[in-house]
């Protein structure tokens, strides 16, 4: 390009190098390949002229400044703002950036450690939140006057029936494929009118509660760590705290009582629908009736089960909120740690509701069960 | 060699209006800023200077009116030709808006490494020149913005603003939170980036100490317009209510001072 030639900015002749036009960082822009090659070539002895240089930035000067190998030169013809730009590329020069820390086998023991105490200090602040919810519960008991009825309002709204649509959704469709995939095996035994029985069974007792779960904990268990978070970043916790509003009071209780009372009730609708959808699918596969479905069900599934199964949705929703709330009070004032608790939110939340399920599993193993 | 090349408006805004819903916040607002002006914005709080600045970056646009920048329209060009635009100006945010994620070093790098000229050497010193610059020792490179004073983010945000090395340096509110001993010395740099380079800064300040010191003209805010863009002088000696009560300070400062070197 003829507009980029090299020799507008640098010439080398006999009587030395001169530098002429913008020695900046636009200005070199596209020739700065040619002229680092020519730069790289000038002799260590050679005149430099800078009289012709229009305009120099600290890029510019860091690229004559490298050239020279970090001296000035014996013969050098510059204006004192040429020289005081480069002044501060070789004041700077010495005052290296330090090098960020490096890693050795040893960090990866001493990450193993941080790792385990890091879990511990979880553990730690977790049952210390929970004594908080206890503590906070007991002031309610005597002091009825504080219960925060507008947030849990609020967040009952938000947790539950906000979450309908999408529950109601998955729900159904589960309900079909199971419905779908039984009915085929089924119909190989010729055992059709067991389709109520598996259903009811799975839907009601198992895969309702952690089906609205899963949901909720993606759903509303991230939104609360997201929401606690960013008013950690933007200090309105501790703008809350110099109130003497107890956070715990104010923050983490409407959200926990609210997925308390929010999820049984999600369980029922969830669970209603995923019957639903069995039934289609039982009805379009087998032939089965809405009315006989509906009679057998009572049959199938002892009433305990249902029983089983709401409290399942309290006990989860009582975890999800309290993992978020944890996490969400743990952010620190970056985005990293904010990404990183709401991803961990979610994940122990989930975690903690399938372990908490095969507690439910086994407390419950003569429970509701058809002999 | 500083001297700007041609007295061409750098930012030049033409009949500008904004809304925000029912609020009114310009209303025909003119403006034009020749190279190497220092122009500080003035205006009551919530009176659009932050809005303006953000129409000049090109993060919003107004709902009528013209934006000029380096003598474009703000969305003339391809998309090269914009960023190449956009690379030609600094922003220093009002709260800094440093990356979290990133260290005070990889901050200032940012733009470097996405300009995608320079060796990771290059960036280093460039890192480290700015570094001094704006007067922070080397060892805070490694820290987070989380880690920093209120003082301390501005500085290294005005770092990475002047990291490409900006024709036009756009400043909100730079000297708020700063102590006054840094806010002279953040003035001084201004001061001589503009005398080395030639800059052209526009800022927005409620600092009567800051704007004396640094702007070549001031540019009053009110009412949804300029209602006046004039030397600090001329605009002192103005008659209107909001630089009246603005300036109140500073006159009654001057007089005094005036009044004690004649006694």
């Amino acid at each position: 390009m003829a507009g980029h030639a090299l020799d507008e900015v640098f010439a080398a002749g006999a009587e030395g190098i001169r530098l002429a036009g913008d020695w900046t960082l636009r200005g070199l822009d596209e020739r700065l390949p040619a002229l680092r090659a020519a730069l790289a070539a000038a002799p260590a002895d050679a005149r430099w002229s800078l009289r012709a240089v229009r305009r120099m930035d600290s890029f510019g000067a860091l690229l004559l400044w490298q050239a020279w190998g970090g001296r000035w030169p014996a013969a050098l013809e510059a204006d004192d703002g040429q020289r005081a730009i480069i002044g501060r590329i070789e004041r700077s020069a010495a005052r290296a950036l330090p090098a960020p820390a490096r890693t050795s086998a040893l960090d990866h023991v001493a990450l193993l450690g941080e790792g385990l105490l890091a879990f511990g200090s979880h553990l730690a602040g977790f049952i210390a939140l929970l004594g908080r919810f206890a503590l906070d519960l007991g002031h309610l008991l005597r002091h009825p006057r504080d219960w925060p009825l507008l947030e849990i309002s609020a967040n009952l709204y938000k947790v539950g029936v906000k979450a309908m649509p999408v529950s109601a959704l998955v729900g159904f469709l589960v309900g079909v494929v199971l419905s779908y995939l039984s009915a085929l095996q089924l119909r190989t035994f010729g055992a059709d009118a067991f389709i109520v029985n598996i259903l009811g069974m799975g839907i009601i007792r198992e895969l309702g509660p952690v089906l609205v779960s899963v949901l909720v904990a993606g759903r509303s268990g991230s939104a609360m760590t997201a929401q606690l978070g960013v008013m950690r970043v933007t200090e309105e916790i501790d703008a809350l705290a110099a109130m003497g509003v107890s956070r715990g009071l104010r923050l983490v209780l409407p959200k926990v009582v609210a997925l308390v009372l929010a999820m049984p009730l999600l369980v029922l609708w969830t669970s209603a629908l995923a019957l639903l959808g069995g039934w289609v699918s039982a009805w379009v596969e087998l032939d089965i009736g809405l009315h006989f479905f509906l009679q057998a069900l009572p049959g199938a599934v002892p009433v305990a089960n249902l029983y089983i199964g709401l409290a399942k949705g309290a006990v989860f929703g009582f975890l999800i909120a309290l993992v978020a709330c944890h996490f969400g009070l743990r952010v620190r004032p970056d985005t990293e740690s904010l990404s990183a608790n709401t991803t961990a939110s979610v994940v122990s939340a989930i975690t903690v509701v399938i372990l908490a399920d095969a507690l439910f599993a086994i407390a419950t193993r003569s429970i509701g069960l058809p002999v | 060699m500083s001297a700007p090349l041609t007295n061409a408006p750098v930012v030049r805004v033409e009949g500008i209006v904004t809304r925000f819903g029912r609020n009114v916040v310009h209303e025909g607002l003119d403006l034009s800023i020749r190279a190497g002006e220092i122009v500080a914005l003035v205006g009551g709080s919530g009176s659009g200077k932050t809005t303006l600045l953000r129409h000049v970056i090109g993060l919003t646009r107004p709902a009528a009116g013209r934006v000029e920048v380096f003598g474009e329209a703000l969305d003339a060009g391809g998309a090269p030709r914009r960023l190449a635009r956009q690379r030609r100006m600094g922003v220093l945010f009002q709260h800094g808006a440093l990356f979290s994620a990133f260290s005070v070093a990889q901050n200032i790098a940012f733009p470097l490494r996405e300009l995608g000229m320079m060796s990771p050497r290059e960036i280093d010193r460039l890192v480290a020149l700015k570094l001094e610059m704006v007067e922070m020792e080397p060892a805070h490179a490694l820290l987070m913005p989380a880690e920093l004073s209120g003082g301390m983010v501005k500085r290294v945000a005005l770092a990475r603003a002047l990291a490409l090395e900006p024709e036009l340096l756009l400043l909100d509110e730079p000297t708020a939170g700063l102590d006054p001993d840094r806010s002279a010395s953040f003035i001084r740099l201004i001061r001589a980036l503009h005398r080395e380079l030639g800059l052209t800064v526009v800022l927005v300040t409620h600092d009567l100490d800051t704007l004396a010191q640094m702007a070549t003209s001031v540019a009053v805010l009110a009412e949804g317009r300029i209602v006046s863009h004039a030397s600090l002088e001329d605009t002192l000696a103005l008659d209107h209510p909001f630089v009246a009560r603005f300036f109140r300070g500073l006159q009654a400062r001057r007089s005094h001072s005036h009044g004690a070197g004649a006694g």
